[in-house]
């Protein structure tokens, strides 16, 4: 907050003042970096330089092929590890922004003598790209409003709960770069908005190209920037400029985009894109309107503003029903599940079951606002109402990008990450138009309290920044009304909103000294609190992997490592070629960590493959075995948390898989799972349910750890304790019973008579052999 | 170097006895069988057929089946490669050994012959139901047929079966028809249709039936007709062989050697046909007869000799793998001409018959199909008393590189035209635009 207030002036002269603003701001920038850095090394000292989650992993798998193989074996890199049989073409089904990214640091810095290890690089891409997306928040939030407002909005990015998120230490995936080349991406639009300057509009097109490499959100670009460009021709705003920000990025654009394989020619055939090429065409309409206007006279004009209307007609027209036919052909209309679901945010419940299980795609709730970007939910309004005094190009195209991307997140909670940057750009306005106004008054104060000579001088120093005195002045009124709304709601303002804005000056804005001083003091103690909010995020709930759980109690801390424990004994005690069957979202990290062959991966491209995983988990044990054999399955997978209250396990992610498969399978009824609605695993639960695969590979031998089978998680005794496994052996139970591996038992050498059992009961034995395990609880 | 392979040679003279007498991958015949009887004097009743089997040069060990001192296992190695159980009155084996240990023993892929007679043990029934041969529940019961009995049978109750519903295989009954009707009495069983591991080598005619001969029927009898089997054989996924018979007689000197006339036949024979069928079977359970053995699948891009980690779709491809069988000597090479190799990918992309040269090779040649993914090549050779051959290799199948599309596509001269000359026009109009006045 600090940094708000340093570019005071320091010398009488402007020019002085001006070079030491500079000096400092990027001073400032640095250091803005370094924070936007070292906020997010928390996971790397809590708990150990390594890659998190599930994608991130594909992410450094892919990173180490480039590095080792070269970038044309990327491309066109046939990977038989996953999907097995099926196999994947990564090199046309990845984003490839962030592998190249990260391999081009690798590279650079191998080649200047650096050995750092790729899985270095990975950990360490996410927070230096962060602070790059601090740096575009500055210039973006500069041609906006001015370089204060910038630097609040840089530093509340450097920090911002919900891009921490994503982008902490070891956070290796898409997003980690790709919301630098949306912030950067939408500065070059603005800057060439701003200066029509074709270079700029070069770049645009460029860093949109980054864009689409790096992440499948770039279709958020392209469908906002044509919306700021329709508002502003409707609002009457059309200038070369905005043709020369547009035209071009979406030539431009649209080329390059097809050039990323995994794009393709879906960047002019998918409805997505649509919208950018129907503005492409009204802009040039709207163009050519204007340079008739220019040249005729206005009796002409009129004229021929007849004829063309007429003849635009017909054209519209014939555009709309081609359109209308082509989208109309296709069986989704065009539209992929993804953006269908953000238009219609019930769609993926009701027809895509893969969609709606994975929780980054659920509606966030109220409280994720919260925890995400705190006290900026309620800066956000007073920045889109100092955006409107005046409104502007650059600042319509802000407002623009705060409503739309507040609509997605309410859609899809991890589309929170595409408004935190907005809504720190709003708040960074808001907090630099609020310290300009306090500051302002102060110094006037003080200057006319002091010397009552100075006054010209003072109000010329009031608006210190880029921004024309009245123009911030009224700005601030609002802000000022606005936040005495809010001071409803928030209690930590009240006292100061009525005064400010009974005493206000409506001149020259100067508020008495003891409520600017009162309202300042405020001001940074909503920031100190974000401050604190922000390194609570980042230390404690956004800095765990996720394959190693530490769990606080009180003999100590516990260690959970269970994950790589059991990859590790996968990679060391099975064949190479060996299949591992598990539920998709170990796909991964089993290929990454374990290298052995999976049958369905994170990358949920083939929903048939994932349903028959699913049928297999659901179905009884024969059935199952049947169907992983049919699938050469040499080891099946589950995760388990029953015993140390792990609630992210299969179990829990059980009725997904009953959903999918039976999307697929008819025969597996979701119905026949649930007891009166509701999913059990006690004694109330159905023959079906306990007699399913994943309840016996999750629940087999559980009651041996404390003699009454109690599952933590579920909170319940599970319904059926004692039973066997006909054509499955354990032979991996990791040490906190989290992972459990499982063999497929060759078929019978033999086949049974149907005679009744004779003496069988010693034969029976001979089937299960029976593996004493120490159980470590007891 | 000459040092070197003398050591070797030294070291395989002293190998030599171990190693023939081991059952081995290379020698699937079986040598040492151990014979388990309930009655030494079925030694002497049974001679033919032991003496047969001696001088085939096994190394037969007749046993007490109650003795007490019986073991198949010793420190963890089999001292037997076949088992002959002709004990059906045995309730209890001696020594260690028990069902389970016997299932475990054709388990481990060697050889069993098992014989039940009327009256069989629950034991002797335990063991044929491992095997998936069910016995009649009923243990007085007997095979009756009223129309295909053997003349001489002198007791009159047509318990003295004359069958000749043998299973059509040269495999498993030699390339010499067997002429003469089997002589059998003893209890009837029956196998499970789905069971595809066992099947029938001598069935009943469709007018026997299972019951006791000695009362009268009170209610219809559960075997009937052909459903009844005289004699089966499963051959296990392992390949371990086993025979079981329901008659303990059909090997028995006093049968072999009778003469046989079925009823209403005017065929007489001097020599019953026991001897062929016992000698033929015992010759196809221990190994002698119908063992296949493939090299490992060998395949390469046509015009290539090393096999390649990866295939392109639409390769042309040369696959080829060597089978050889078992003479009962050494290992000639296999000719037919059904043997066909898959290329799968959870079904099967291409199927084809491979082509054998009298050399034991079969080859084809085909072209990868136009779909990605990892394939197997695979043989999966199941023929009726042949050992199973099942044999996959994995390859992947990627698709074009970027780099092996082709570079101008003729339909698209147009585009490339309309390209050059929009570009050509635009320098043109530019041209005139700047510098026109």
């Amino acid at each position: 907050m600090a940094a708000l207030e340093s570019p005071q002036p320091a010398a009488t002269a402007t020019a002085m003042r001006h070079a030491f603003g500079n000096v400092l701001s990027v001073l400032i920038l640095v250091l803005i970096g370094v924070l936007a850095f070292s906020i997010r090394l928390f996971s790397v000292i809590k708990y150990e330089s390594v890659i998190h989650e599930f994608d991130p992993y594909f992410n450094y798998r892919v990173t180490q092929f480039l590095s080792k193989n070269g970038i044309y074996e990327f491309w066109n890199w046939f990977d038989d590890r996953t999907w097995y049989p099926l196999g994947r073409v990564i090199g046309g089904t990845v984003y490839p922004g962030l592998t190249l990214t990260a391999g081009t640091i690798w590279w650079f810095l191998n080649s200047l003598n650096i050995p750092l290890s790729v899985e270095t690089v990975c950990v360490f891409t996410a927070p230096v790209f962060s602070a790059f997306a601090s740096w575009a928040t500055y210039l973006l939030t500069q041609e906006v409003k001015g370089s204060g407002a910038g630097l609040a909005a840089a530093v509340l990015l450097a920090m911002v709960p919900s891009y921490i998120s994503r982008s902490v230490a070891g956070s290796y995936d898409n997003e980690a770069v790709a919301i630098f080349a949306l912030i950067f991406t939408f500065y070059l639009y603005i800057k060439t908005l701003n200066t029509g300057s074709l270079f700029y509009a070069t770049l645009n097109a460029l860093a949109y190209f980054y864009m689409v490499c790096s992440w499948g959100g770039y279709t958020f670009i392209i469908n906002l920037i044509p919306m700021h460009v329709l508002l502003c021709i409707v609002t009457g705003r059309y200038s070369p400029r905005l043709y020369i920000a547009y035209a071009p990025l979406v030539v431009l654009g649209t080329l390059l985009a097809a050039l990323v394989p995994v794009v393709g020619f879906n960047a002019v055939l998918t409805s997505e894109h649509f919208a950018s090429f129907l503005v492409f065409i009204i802009i040039h309409v709207v163009a050519l309107v204007y340079y008739i206007k220019g040249i005729l006279t206005p009796k002409m004009f009129k004229v021929a503003v007849t004829l063309v209307v007429s003849i635009g007609m017909v054209v519209c027209f014939i555009v709309v029903a081609i359109l209308v036919a082509l989208v109309a052909s296709s069986p989704t209309g065009g539209w992929s599940g993804r953006s269908l679901s953000l238009l219609d945010p019930t769609y993926a419940s009701k027809y895509i079951p893969i969609i709606a299980s994975v929780s980054e795609h659920q509606p966030p709730t109220w409280p994720s606002y919260f925890m995400d970007i705190n006290v900026l939910a309620f800066l956000v309004p007073a920045g889109i109402i100092a955006c409107f005094s005046p409104l502007s190009d650059s600042s319509s195209f802000v407002v623009l990008y705060i409503v739309m991307s507040v609509y997605f997140s309410g859609v899809m909670v991890r589309l929170m990450l595409v408004l935190a940057p907005a809504a720190c750009i709003m708040s960074g306005i808001a907090l630099s138009q609020a310290f300009d106004v306090f500051t302002g008054s102060i110094k006037y104060q003080l200057g006319r309290s002091s010397n009552s000579t100075d006054d010209a001088e003072d109000t010329n120093n009031a608006p210190k920044d880029d921004a024309s005195a009245g123009k911030t002045d009224k700005g601030e009124e609002i802000v000022k009304e606005r936040s005495s709304k809010k001071g409803k709601k928030k209690e930590r303002e009240p006292a100061d909103k009525p005064s400010v804005k009974s005493k206000a000056k409506k001149k020259a804005l100067v508020l008495p000294l003891e409520t600017s001083i009162v309202a300042l003091l405020l001001l940074i103690m909503l920031g100190a609190f974000y401050v604190i909010h922000c390194v609570w995020a980042a230390a404690e709930a956004y800095s765990a992997p996720s394959i190693v759980l530490t769990s606080q109690s009180r003999d100590g801390l516990h260690v959970f490592d269970d994950f790589r424990e059991s990859y590790a004994w996968l990679s060391h005690n099975t064949d190479v070629d060996d299949k591992v069957a598990s539920w998709w979202d170990y796909g991964y990290q089993t290929t990454a960590m374990a290298n052995r062959t999976v049958i369905v991966d994170n990358n949920t491209w083939n929903n048939t493959h994932i349903a028959t995983v699913g049928t297999a988990m659901s179905s009884p044990e024969k059935a199952a075995w049947e169907i992983f054999n049919s699938l050469d399955v040499k080891y099946v997978l589950v995760v388990f948390g029953g015993l140390i209250g792990y609630p992210s396990d299969d179990i829990n992610k059980f009725l997904w898989m009953v959903r999918i498969g039976g999307g697929v399978f008819p025969h597996i009824k979701e119905a026949d799972y649930l007891r009166d609605g509701q999913y059990r695993i006690n004694s109330e639960a159905t023959p079906t349910m306990l007699n399913c695969l994943m309840y016996k590979l999750s629940y087999y031998r559980f009651v041996e750890t404390d003699g009454k089978g109690y599952d933590r998680v579920r909170r319940t005794e599970i319904g059926k304790k004692h039973f066997k496994l006909t054509h499955f052996e354990e032979v991996f139970t990791s040490h906190h019973w989290m992972v459990r591996i499982y063999k497929l038992k060759p078929a019978r050498n033999r086949i049974r008579g149907r005679a009744k059992k004779l003496k069988s009961k010693t034969t029976s034995a001979g089937w299960s052999s029976k593996s004493e395990k120490k159980n470590p609880w007891v | 170097m000459m040092n070197l392979s003398r050591s070797v040679a030294l070291i395989s003279l002293f190998l030599l006895p171990l190693l023939s007498f081991s059952f081995s991958v290379d020698n699937p015949t079986d040598r040492r069988v151990l014979v388990l009887l309930d009655d030494l004097s079925l030694k002497s009743s049974h001679s033919i057929f032991f003496n047969n089997l001696k001088s085939r040069g096994f190394d037969l060990d007749f046993k007490l089946a109650d003795d007490s001192k019986l073991a198949l296992q010793r420190y963890g190695q089999y001292l037997f490669d076949g088992l002959i159980i002709f004990a059906p009155s045995t309730e209890r084996l001696g020594g260690s050994l028990d069902s389970k240990s016997i299932a475990d023993f054709v388990d481990s892929g060697r050889d069993l012959i098992l014989s039940a007679d009327t009256s069989a043990s629950d034991l002797i029934r335990g063991i044929a139901t491992e095997c998936g041969v069910d016995f009649d529940e009923d243990s007085s019961a007997m095979v009756i047929d009223h129309t295909s009995f053997s003349v001489s049978d002198v007791d009159g109750d047509h318990t003295l079966i004359a069958a000749d519903d043998l299973v059509k295989s040269d495999v498993i009954l030699g390339k010499a028809k067997i002429e003469a009707p089997v002589l059998f009495r003893g209890v009837a069983h029956s196998l499970n249709p789905t069971n595809n591991l066992v099947f029938k080598v001598l069935s009943a005619s469709p007018s026997a039936y299972s019951a006791n001969p000695s009362s009268k029927l009170s209610s219809p009898p559960q075997l009937t007709g052909s459903a009844i089997s005289l004699v089966s054989v499963m051959q296990a996924r392992n390949n371990a062989r086993v025979v079981i018979s329901g008659s303990l007689q059909l090997f028995s000197d006093r049968l072999i050697r009778s003469g046989v006339q079925k009823a209403g036949s005017q065929n007489q024979y001097e020599k019953s046909g026991n001897e062929q069928f016992v000698t033929e079977l015992s010759k196809w359970v221990f190994h002698e007869r119908g063992h296949l053995k493939a090299g490992s699948l060998v395949h390469h891009r046509v015009g290539e000799t090393d096999e390649p980690a990866i295939y392109r779709i639409k390769d042309d491809l040369e696959f080829s793998v060597e089978i050889y069988e078992w003479s009962g000597k050494s290992w000639e090479p296999y000719v037919a001409n059904d043997v066909q190799v898959q290329f799968y990918m959870m079904s099967p992309y291409v199927l084809k018959t491979l082509s054998a040269d009298k050399k034991g090779l079969f080859h084809t040649s085909f072209k990868v199909p136009d779909v990605y993914g990892v394939f197997q090549f695979k043989v999966e050779y199941e023929k009726l008393g042949y050992t199973t051959l099942s044999l996959s290799k994995q390859i992947p199948v990627r698709p074009y590189r970027h780099n092996e599309y082709e570079r101008f596509i003729p339909t698209a001269y147009p585009y490339y035209g309309a390209c050059f000359t929009t570009m050509a026009g635009f320098f043109v109009f530019s041209f005139v635009y700047l510098y026109h006045k």
